[in-house]
């Protein structure tokens, strides 16, 4: 399943996502997704809020192709994926620029193509000066920065979150929503967003799909009124508190 | 000289790495550094140094108070060790030669062992299969006394600098397999994951990802191992006990005679040897991997 690398400069902006009645077994019987439909376009930014173990993360493995579904099918275009783990998953043996470098290299892009683009993708997530670290040497939240900049010099239209920032202190997830919200309004790509944070999900998403626990079901669907640029505040805004509610009531309503 | 600034402006709420405020003068900066690191090599040094003189000192009670006069051979007090082993030119020579044919037969054994334990824990790690298929084997192998089969390996192979080198290898072989095969397969399952979405090769994924994860692990095994190949290279030379002669041969010539000095000089000829390696690699992955890791500068 070797697919030729391609430009990174994506040549149709329209693309998205959209799962197609996708169910999960795994062979030991645990069902993990149940008939999942929806899909994300360009532009839009969704974001899965469910409890743990609900298969959230499962939905992104299977988008891009790191899992095969038992039934349902996904269309995507797999060549130009950004995806964002859990972990930094930087190598301790790179730089910040080499592990920035890392995918435009593995792509076999030319070594001045791949400088221009990691400078961007650094400047872009607030890491310049700290180029020539390793990662043993920077803090939680420049690690996940790091690997959103990594991400980002695949300049991709679909891009794909799994709970990035979970492991980060309040201040700084903050901080990396505000930063990740500017890229997504600079780079207008399809985003799909994992979390178990009901404050980041409304902060961040044009739409927001509430998932049961096991077997994983999309049980409810919220559009999210407010328009970018959104600022901190806004958390504390009535209106963001009452979608908030009422997403933490369907969360609960099915836990 | 200008004072260090950083000039890109930082998060609030992240802390930076490397970034220290710094306002004292640059001379009294490094005064101070210097001063620390002055205090930190004493403290390095001097407690060994300490310990070191105290085993002297029970060696000459010892060689003085303990053992009776007549039987003082046993143990000679350890001026006599210098002046008999290391100082006299004759004895110390027949000792350097023995350790440059030990450290020859040593040094080629480890290289063979390193480049054909690598090589085998990487077809290893690229066919599950064949591990499965090959690792009884080697802890057979590795739980083979290795007295055992010096016999063998001279029955085969005569007494050469060729039977020497097997018996090097053979020792030294099993800590470069295990500890890279336990290193090629450490790198966790997101970084993986990382690598398959971009459909990456065979050998890119091994070149770039799970080789470099190795290193660490390579070095730990390097070090045993070297250390093993230079007891392996003295007993060959112990039990073949003919063909140039190495320090095995040397020590039990010097055992023989009751030569209790030039014994003593010969077993901390060998032991320098076996530590010189060992401090070598240790230095060379402290090039190589310590600034990926946090360990480096720990105090």
């Amino acid at each position: 399943m070797r697919e030729t690398a391609t430009t990174l400069l994506p040549t149709a902006k329209n693309e998205g996502i959209t799962f197609d009645a996708i169910g999960m077994t795994y062979p030991d019987g645990t069902n993990a997704i149940d008939e999942a439909s929806f899909s994300v376009g360009a532009g839009e930014f969704v974001t899965v809020v469910g409890p743990s173990g609900c298969g959230k993360s499962t939905l992104l493995r299977i988008a891009s192709g790191l899992l095969e579904p038992s039934s349902g099918t996904v269309d995507i275009d797999r060549n130009h994926l950004g995806y964002v783990f859990q972990d930094p998953t930087l190598l301790p043996w790179r730089t910040v620029r080499q592990n920035v470098e890392l995918l435009a290299e593995l792509r076999g892009l030319p070594r001045a193509e791949r400088s221009e683009l990691a400078g961007v993708a650094i400047e872009m997530v607030g890491l310049g000066g700290f180029e020539q670290h390793y990662p043993k040497s920077l803090s939680g939240g420049m690690k996940m920065r790091c690997s959103l900049a990594r991400t980002l010099t695949l300049r991709p239209p679909v891009f794909l979150f799994d709970e990035p920032f979970g492991a980060v202190d309040e201040i700084t997830r903050e901080h990396l929503n505000d930063q990740t919200q500017q890229i997504f309004q600079r780079e207008g790509f399809a985003g799909l967003f994992i979390t178990h944070s009901i404050s980041e999900a409304v902060y961040m998403s044009t739409r927001v799909l509430v998932m049961s626990a096991r077997p994983g079901r999309l049980v409810a669907e919220f559009e999210v009124p407010f328009g970018y640029p959104r600022v901190q505040d806004l958390r504390f805004e009535p209106k963001f508190a009452e979608l908030s509610g009422e997403i933490s009531r369907e969360l609960r309503g099915n836990s | 000289m200008t004072e260090l600034q950083t000039t890109d402006a930082p998060l609030a709420g992240e802390e930076i790495p490397g970034a220290l405020v710094v306002s004292e003068p640059v001379a009294r900066r490094q005064a101070r550094r210097q001063a620390r690191r002055r205090a930190s090599l004493a403290s390095i040094l001097i407690p060994p140094l300490l310990f070191g003189a105290f085993i002297i000192g029970i060696w000459y009670v010892i060689s003085y108070l303990v053992i009776a006069p007549r039987r003082r051979f046993l143990l000679r007090p350890p001026h006599d060790v210098l002046q008999e082993g290391f100082l006299k030119w004759e004895s110390l020579s027949e000792l350097l030669d023995a350790l440059w044919a030990s450290s020859k037969v040593a040094l080629i054994g480890l290289a063979i062992s390193i480049v054909l334990g690598m090589l085998m824990a990487v077809i290893m790690s690229q066919a599950k299969l064949l591990e499965r298929a090959m690792f009884p084997y080697l802890v057979i192998l590795q739980a083979i006394p290795i007295l055992a089969v010096v016999p063998l390996i001279a029955f085969w192979f005569k007494t050469g600098i060729n039977a020497r080198i097997i018996v090097c290898v053979l020792i030294s072989l099993f800590p470069i397999i295990v500890n890279t095969l336990f290193g090629l397969q450490s790198a966790d399952r997101g970084m993986h994951d990382l690598f398959t979405l971009q459909h990456v090769s065979r050998w890119t994924r091994l070149s770039k990802l799970m080789f470099p994860a190795a290193m660490p692990a390579i070095f730990a095994g390097l070090r045993i191992s070297a250390g093993l190949s230079v007891i392996g290279a003295i007993v060959g030379d112990f039990f073949f006990a003919r063909g140039e002669i190495g320090i095995g041969q040397v020590l039990r010539k010097y055992a023989n005679n009751l030569d209790g000095e030039q014994l003593i000089a010969a077993v901390i000829v060998s032991s320098l040897l076996g530590v010189t390696v060992f401090l070598f690699f240790g230095w060379l992955q402290q090039r190589i991997v310590g600034r990926w890791y946090a360990d480096s500068g720990a105090p």
